[in-house]
């Protein structure tokens, strides 16, 4: 049997006196989507940044794919197949929408040390940024700055950036946060449209959301794991119930 | 780039390539000599607003390029060889070394850290050249004569210079306007935008950024070589601190990202510089309100000011 795709073995991060991630364990098989959920505060973003290797761990091991990437910086684990999204949103403001999602191309695809043919028109790139943008439903804004999109068209971007990367595991960090609920309808729309191809980790505030889309649930709270489960099973779980989810939010 | 984008720079090098004939209707000789003076510095700006406005590092030691190239010219001459070309390619190579080094140790820095690293860097290449009495030390050294091109000796007319140097600029800016539409000039200005993204994208900023470096090290060093030919003279002088801080200031008023800015900047400073000399002595005093009055209501410095849309940065 192969190995999960994404395994996490007693990971820990200290800032000072306070520990942040605290001895957190999981596995995650391909094809899977896993959702991290927990209060303010329980470190969802700090064990993404762990993850995605933006942040360095103090303890513990992150194996990809049977590999222990937990040495590996930002830029290595990316080359992997590891993408991820921001919690606030991160893009290239002075470029275009489709010229964000051709750097992404051409991050996976070779050599960024050529001089002198003209990025814009190469085929190589933008035929498939074109292809993630229309997933994503922006392609009407692709020629667009992306400091002049939306809050919600920049959050579609950043995942069609992720896509670009034709990732083995997309991380994606409150990909829901701010948006309206139209926005929101459409973009677990999209994430479920993905989910039959991608093996998906996210960290979200919004439960409806979360119930609606995952495989399995994870509730972080003051740094700990305390339960990791089927929705169902997340559900029923008296733990969880006490420490976050609270009566009303599981009718 | 589109052509229409491109309008700003087509005007301007239109505009020098005309200065040298009104120039002589205006029966003043010296003006050319001024003219290419400007047209060298205008190149060495051009070279720091590639790194300020495409990979936002910021050199406070860009003079020493200008130094590299132009004891490159004295050594190669000492030699016994006078071709310009061969001593810009002797310039090139020496600088793109000092860049590839100074930038390797440097860029480990960042912000402010890295600019005075660079700035060090530039010192201790002065003071190096200032020791060195078999070079005249701190009073410089006088060159017998001008470089020689192919053999023969077209340096020597003022008005041939001049449409020397005004090739080499108009090269430099064609090859570094193609490079920041590169596969690879894209990748400096995303790590420039937002390095975290560009991280997590795959990119590792450090190799594009000395790579950045390097061209930029090497464009000013050509800019050294025309230097000691029109003046005939090399000094530790030319690359002081201050020449790299004047390097800075051209490029700040003409507005970083652009890449023509930079050139109207070099001829807007250097034009006002000398204006302000029949004045006073005091040139200084008076061109420092006006870069406040730039840093304060035009960021964007005079490219900013004359083409508002186009002149937004290369990529």
């Amino acid at each position: 049997m192969s190995p999960p795709l994404l395994s996490v073995e007693g990971l820990a991060k200290r800032f000072g006196a306070l520990v942040v991630t605290d001895d957190v364990s999981f596995s995650l098989d391909e094809g899977r989507l896993a959702a991290l959920i927990g209060p303010n505060g329980a470190g969802k973003t700090t064990l993404i940044n762990q993850l995605s290797g933006a942040l360095p761990s103090d303890g513990g091991r992150i194996l990809f794919a049977g590999l222990d990437i937990s040495a590996y910086d930002l830029p290595a684990r990316a080359e992997l197949g590891l993408a991820r999204s921001f919690q606030i949103t991160s893009v290239f403001p002075e470029l275009s929408a489709l010229e964000n999602v051709a750097l992404a191309v051409q991050a996976r695809s070779g050599s960024s040390f050529r001089f002198f043919g003209r990025a814009a028109r190469e085929e190589a790139l933008n035929a498939p940024a074109w292809t993630a943008l229309e997933r994503v439903g922006l392609r009407a804004r692709a020629g667009d700055l992306a400091r002049e999109l939306s809050h919600g068209e920049k959050r579609l971007l950043e995942i069609a950036m992720a896509l670009a990367l034709r990732p083995r595991l997309m991380l994606l960090d409150e990909p829901f946060a701010g948006l309206g609920s139209d926005e929101t309808r459409a973009a677990v729309d999209l994430v479920r449209d993905l989910k039959s191809e991608y093996t998906m980790l996210l960290v979200e505030h919004d439960l409806d959301a979360v119930f609606a889309l995952a495989d399995e649930i994870g509730v972080l709270v003051n740094g700990r794991l305390i339960a990791w489960g089927t929705p169902d099973a997340i559900r029923a779980d008296a733990g969880v119930r006490s420490a976050y989810l609270g009566e009303e939010a599981l009718a | 780039m589109t052509a229409r984008g491109q309008t700003p720079a087509i005007v301007l090098f239109a505009g020098l390539a005309l200065f040298p004939l009104a120039a002589r209707f205006g029966a003043d000789a010296y003006l050319v000599t001024l003219g290419a003076r400007i047209l060298i510095f205008a190149l060495a700006a051009l070279s720091l607003d590639f790194l300020v406005g495409q990979g936002a590092l910021v050199s406070f030691g860009h003079a020493a390029y200008l130094g590299i190239g132009a004891y490159s010219v004295v050594l190669a001459s000492i030699a016994g060889i006078d071709d310009l070309l061969a001593q810009a390619l002797i310039a090139i190579v020496a600088a793109a070394l000092f860049a590839a080094l100074t930038g390797y140790v440097s860029l480990r820095a960042s912000g402010v850290y890295y600019i005075m690293s660079t700035l060090a860097f530039g010192q201790m290449l002065y003071f190096l050249f200032v020791s060195l009495s078999a070079l005249g030390g701190d009073d410089g050294y006088t060159l017998s004569s001008r470089s020689r091109l192919i053999g023969k000796p077209l340096l020597e007319s003022d008005f041939s210079f001049y449409y020397l140097c005004l090739a080499a600029l108009a090269l430099a800016y064609l090859v570094l306007a193609r490079v920041a539409k590169s596969r690879f000039g894209r990748a400096l200005n995303a790590v420039r935008q937002n390095p975290l993204r560009a991280r997590a994208l795959g990119f590792r900023p450090f190799p594009f950024q000395v790579a950045a470096c390097v061209i930029a090290g090497a464009i000013a060093g050509v800019a050294g070589t025309l230097l000691a030919n029109q003046s005939e003279f090399v000094a530790p002088a030319f690359m002081s601190w201050q020449r790299s801080g004047e390097l800075l200031v051209m490029t700040i008023l003409g507005g970083v990202g652009s890449l023509w800015g930079a050139i109207l900047g070099a001829i807007t400073y250097l034009t006002l510089e000398e204006t302000l000399s029949l004045l006073t002595d005091q040139t200084h005093l008076l061109i420092g309100p006006l870069l406040v009055v730039v840093a304060i209501f035009g960021s964007r410095g005079l490219a900013g000011a004359l083409a508002p849309k186009s002149s937004g940065r290369a990529a």
